[in-house]
């Protein structure tokens, strides 16, 4: 630019060069510009997606652990089918993509090569199904249904078969040992979702897309120790996903086995008894509404009295868990949620809810002595008892003249109840009492004996009853003034009469609400577990448990075992002396009382039997029976709507359970050999290192079994035990999957 | 004047040529252009540490050999460096009267191609297997061949004293003589070497003096011409999304934009002093495409970082400054002409492949010059060197 030579050159030649010049230069600082941009402005951006580009992660899934009866007997486990996968990566490895690899596979499989390429391929937009969905450096299935023979060919083969893995896979099954199906109970699993998957992202257990989770029962409760942990492994990959460096590896956790205190044995038996009873019940004639009796649903409880434990908990009508397994079809969706379906998914030993009736009048009793009133008074118990122009009538219209509490709670005396809680509402101020006064001893004893609340049990979506107290009413009656008031009518039909007068006074207890409430009827409502855990209490001499099924978790090696104890919920608030006598009043309900017709012939000098009867009245439906017993050892609670009386629907019924547990016969006479379980079972099963129960022998039917009388075909000798179970044997002895899921594999064949 | 200097020169010529001629005191060594020599000499070592860098793991193409694109780099770059000295020793002056030799023979190599013998290499269709694992790219020679011819032509009445700028007809002479391998090479389709020749055509005309007519009208015609291709949809709708793909890599996310995206994420993850030779997971990874060839760049920037990287780029501004300075101060038309032809050569190539892993140019299938690896480009650009350093060293010892 400066020194133009003395060549005659032409200035417009050399100021060219000189532009030429300038745009060199500014476009290599056009350069250096963006290489600051990109390197120095952005470059921890960069950085950061570099690392994620070459990172991949591969999760192994964790076995889901089982739920174990209180033996050993698995009730949930893992099926184990053979799963052969293709790894994307290593295929890709090969000159051909893996093509040939794919079409050998094809001839063992007896698949077409189309069908084996098209499950590898990756899916996209233009991509039809069949394809796969998952991330590709995860092993692609491309059958669960493969042989042993083929898993065997494959495995004995391995280098003509690069990249392609037979393993076993575990499936969840429920099992149901001796056809105890315990649906309810051990709940079920579902797919996760995207937003649990999103949640779980940077927790230590990561859902995988295929995860199951649980979504009720124990599955849901005790979920986060079964599922387990799935391993992850981080691999450094190239641009192609083949692993060029392994960055981290995580094994992956197997998940715990809950050890339950259900016997799978009583299990069965308290399922078919309740059914049988349910059956029977659809035959009596129900003079009341001039039908059959419907017996549409109904519970059964049977829990350890001493330790709230559940032995076996089965509601009615139920279904087949298995549905749920490996998703659920639509149509078995709407079977079991639909509007005809009658809801069975729900557990109606915790979820459903009913006026207790007579069952409820153990705990007036306790109120009647906390009031102060003497146990041995006598109370008259007339055939009915008339307040302002409404008649409360005694069931059935007994008369036995003034009695004495203990004889009131044997005889079920209606009006013996009424008067008393009628004298302590009148105590308390009648209709409106002064702020601060009302002792509302009958209110206050329910709620002492946990009712109102839930029990704890470890289950999840457990319903809290009803107890129909003050406050309860209050927020009731805002809650409903509004509709009350505007269909209520003075004179109209009876729901319009109990609107208008819920509408003036709904808040307020009425004298007659309080006349219903001491014999469990009216707003009140209780659960089955309620029931069992307040008479389980009754049979201990006093303390109520929580109820529990899980017993114990136990890691998949046996190793860590963590007991789950029984936990003391409360006293109930009656004095030794008023145990004596409930107790002496409830055995005579069994000898001499509303439950003696079911129980003529029962060894009652060796095994005595406690029980309270309960009818209760729902309004505009067939009335719901109930029927709380208990021994010394164990406490059984049966309920079926719309069945009639408590003992009429589920004497016998309680009455085969006991039979069961203890091995009484027919004739009354014991049979310790055929008694299921005499006493609560204390020990836990063992679990070996190797993952393998010893698992205990179980009928096929133990209810038909042990129904005398009837055929069953019974089968002695159990299953033996899973480490030597031949089945599947060929394939891959050692992995972990398979110790779990086979033990029980034949157990329902 | 002009006239004697080319006297005096080539009258030592042909018999007293030899290594008396280089050794002489104020002779060849002292006038060579060191600068330029010892920057190509520097970017083609790098160049072959980068090579080696982006294909020592890759086994699919190196044979199982790491060592493979290594070897052969260096190979090319002996064989690139002994081609600039046999055309120092025979002079670009001499070699102008074999131009026509030159040019007919460049010519006839890039027809070839276009017959059975030509092979297709991502796409373009540029190439000639010659057996061993060697090939040839003919459109890289036809860059020197375009610059020569078009020169003689457009000097030659010029430095004869005749008249001061090249006239209309000299300049349609020119052009056509240009057009020619340019239509072959776009029939290959290979867009990039075609937009590195247009490039060269303009330099060559600006640095010729030719009419300001010509240069606008020729920049004019070029724009026309690509909105014409735009309108009329002679490119299907994915060529235009390819080529749009380096600002916005979603247009074409399987192919160019993953090019792209990979490329700006191997240079901006080395930040400002890289991750260190051979430790670049992305380089590792073989994330980024055709590494040791047109994204070569691309190592430097992960592996090296902005260090490297801005060497590099500074390495080439030596190169093209010291190339500036001597199209300016050479005295006859011709060598200006020709290092200004070089200059717009290097200097877009350059621009174009470090602008496309930068993400600020379209992608084109362009070498970086010395540093990517392949011989047609390692022997043209190392022509070129021995074409400036003639120029150069021809010059009069005026000043």
């Amino acid at each position: 630019m400066t020194n133009i030579p003395e060549t005659g050159r032409t200035p417009r030649v050399q100021i060219r060069l000189v532009v030429i010049q300038i745009l060199v230069l500014s476009l290599l600082g056009t350069l250096g510009g963006r290489l600051w941009y990109l390197q120095i402005r952005e470059g921890d951006e960069y950085a950061k997606e570099a690392s994620g580009n070459h990172v991949q992660q591969v999760v192994d899934p964790a076995v889901r652990g089982s739920i174990l009866d209180a033996r050993g007997v698995p009730l949930a486990d893992n099926e184990t089918r053979l799963v052969v996968s293709a790894s994307r990566t290593d295929l890709l490895k090969m000159k051909d993509d893996g093509k040939a690899v794919l079409a050998k596979l094809a001839g063992v499989l007896g698949m077409t090569p189309k069908e084996v390429t098209e499950k590898v391929r990756l899916c996209d937009a233009k991509t039809p199904q069949p394809c796969w969905n998952g991330s590709p450096y995860q092993p692609i299935p491309i059958t669960d249904e493969a042989t042993a023979k083929q898993a065997l060919q494959i495995r004995e083969r391995a280098e003509d078969f690069p990249g392609i893995t037979a393993e076993p896979q575990a499936v969840r099954r429920y099992a149901a040992p001796g056809k105890a199906n315990t649906a309810q109970v051990l709940g079920y699993l579902s797919p996760v979702t995207d937003e649990e998957i999103t949640k779980a992202q940077d927790t230590d257990s990561p859902y995988l897309r295929s995860d199951q989770v649980g979504r009720s029962g124990l599955e849901r409760q005790y979920d986060k120790e079964l599922r387990g942990k799935a391993g992850v492994t981080r691999y450094e990959v190239d641009n192609l996903g083949r692993v060029i460096g392994q960055a981290e590896a995580d094994a992956a956790q197997p998940g715990s086995n809950l050890v339950t205190s259900i016997d799978a044995r009583v299990q069965r038996v308290a399922e078919y008894e309740l059914h049988q009873a349910m059956k029977t019940a659809r035959k009596q004639f129900d003079k009341i509404t001039g039908e059959n009796y419907k017996a549409d649903s109904g519970a059964v409880v049977v829990m350890e009295a001493k330790t709230g434990r559940i032995v076996s908990m089965a509601s009615a009508p139920t279904y087949d868990p298995n549905a749920w397994v490996g998703g659920i079809s639509a149509k078995d969706y709407k079977r079991l949620t639909g509007k005809d379906s009658n809801y069975p998914l729900l557990n109606r030993a915790i979820q459903g809810q009913s006026a207790p009736g007579s069952t409820f009048k153990v705990v007036s009793t306790a109120a009647a002595v906390e009031a102060g009133y003497e146990w041995d008074g006598g109370y008259p118990c007339t055939s009915s008892y008339s307040v302002g122009g409404q008649v409360f009538k005694n069931f059935e219209g007994e008369n036995f003249g003034p009695i004495s509490l203990g004889r009131a709670l044997e005889v079920s005396c209606d009006t013996v109840f009424y008067g008393l809680a009628d004298r302590e509402w009148k105590k308390d101020g009648g209709i409106n009492p002064k702020k601060g006064e009302p002792k509302d001893y009958f209110y206050k004893a329910a709620h002492q004996f946990g009712l109102g609340k839930e029990t704890g049990v470890d289950l999840p979506n457990e319903v809290t009853g009803r107890i129909p107290d003050r406050r309860w009413k209050e927020a009731y009656w805002k809650a409903n003034k509004d509709s009350w008031c505007k269909t209520g009518k003075k004179n109209g039909s009876y729901v319009e009469k109990i609107a208008y007068e819920n509408c003036l006074e709904g808040n307020k207890m009425r004298e007659g609400d309080s006349i219903n409430y001491s014999i469990g009827q009216g707003d009140t409502l209780v659960t089955p577990i309620q029931e069992a855990m307040i008479y389980g209490a009754l049979a201990n001499g006093g303390t109520e448990y929580v109820p529990t099924i899980g017993k114990a978790i136990v890691s998949a090696d046996g190793k860590t075992v963590k007991e789950i104890k029984p936990k003391v919920k409360a006293r109930l608030p009656i004095s030794p002396a008023t145990h004596k006598g409930m107790d002496k009043a409830l055995a005579g309900v069994v000898t001499s009382g509303t439950a003696a017709w079911k129980f003529q012939g029962w060894p009652q000098d060796k095994i005595e039997l406690h029980a309270k009867t309960g009818t209760a009245e729902v309004y505009g439906k067939q009335t719901t029976s109930w029927l709380a017993t208990y021994s010394k050892d164990y406490t059984i609670v049966m309920t079926i709507s719309q069945a009639g009386t408590g003992s009429g629907a589920s004497g016998e019924a309680v009455r085969n359970i006991y039979s069961a547990l203890y091995g009484v016969q027919a004739d009354g006479s014991i049979d310790h050999k055929k008694a299921l379980l005499p006493t609560p079972q204390k020990t836990l099963p063992k679990i070996k290192a190797d993952g393998s129960i010893a698992i205990p022998k179980i009928a096929k039917d133990p209810a038909k079994e042990l129904r005398p009388g009837k055929k069953g075909v019974t089968q002695p000798g159990g299953q033996q035990v899973p480490g030597t179970a031949p089945t599947a044997t060929t394939a891959n002895q050692n992995t972990r999957r398979r110790r779990r899921g086979k033990g029980s594999r034949r157990m329902l064949t | 004047m002009t006239g004697a200097n080319s006297f005096s020169v080539s009258g030592y010529g042909p018999r007293r040529a030899g290594w008396t001629r280089v050794f002489a005191r104020d002779s060849l060594a002292r006038r060579l252009d060191w600068p330029i020599l010892l920057a190509a000499l520097a970017l083609s070592a790098i160049g072959s540490v980068l090579v080696f860098s982006a294909t020592r793991n890759r086994t699919e193409i190196n044979q199982g050999d790491p060592y493979y694109f290594l070897l052969r780099h260096i190979l090319n770059t002996g064989i690139g460096f002994a081609l600039m000295i046999g055309t120092v020793w025979i002079g670009h002056r001499t070699l102008r009267t074999a131009v026509p030799l030159l040019y007919g023979a460049s010519v006839f190599l890039i027809l070839m191609v276009l017959t059975p013998l030509g092979t297709t290499v991502n796409g373009a269709h540029s190439w000639i297997v010659l057996g061993g694992g060697f090939s040839l790219q003919p459109s890289e020679f036809v860059k020197i061949t375009i610059i020569l011819g078009m020169a003689m032509l457009l000097a030659a009445r010029v430095d004869a004293g005749d008249k001061p700028y090249p006239d209309h007809r000299t300049v349609l002479q020119a052009l056509g003589l240009a057009a020619v391998p340019m239509l072959i090479v776009m029939l290959m389709p290979d867009l990039g070497s075609v937009m590195v020749m247009v490039i060269i055509v303009l330099g060559v005309l600006l640095a010729s003096g030719a009419s300001n007519r010509w240069v606008f009208g020729l920049l004019g015609a070029g724009a026309a011409g690509a909105i014409a291709m735009w309108q009329l949809h002679v490119l299907d709708e994915y060529q235009i999304a390819r080529f749009a793909a380096f600002a916005n890599p979603s247009l074409d996310p399987a192919g160019v934009g993953y090019n792209t995206n990979q490329a700006r994420i191997a240079i901006g993850s080395g930040g400002l002093t890289g991750a260190g030779l051979f430790h670049g997971s992305q380089t590792t990874g073989q994330f980024v495409p055709e590494q040791q060839t047109d994204f070569v760049f691309t190592v430097a920037g992960e592996e090296l970082g902005f260090v490297g990287a801005i060497l590099i780029v500074l390495l080439l501004g030596v190169v093209l400054w010291r190339a500036c300075r001597i199209a300016r101060e050479t005295t006859e038309l011709y060598g200006t002409i020709v290092a200004a032809g070089i200059v717009a050569w290097f200097a877009f190539q350059s621009f174009e492949n470090i602008g496309m892993t930068l993400g600020i140019m379209p992608v084109t299938g362009l070498p970086l010059p010395f540093v990517s690896y392949g011989g047609s480009s390692m022997f043209s650009v190392w022509v070129a060197v021995g074409l400036l350093q003639s120029i150069r060293v021809q010059r009069p010892m005026s000043a």
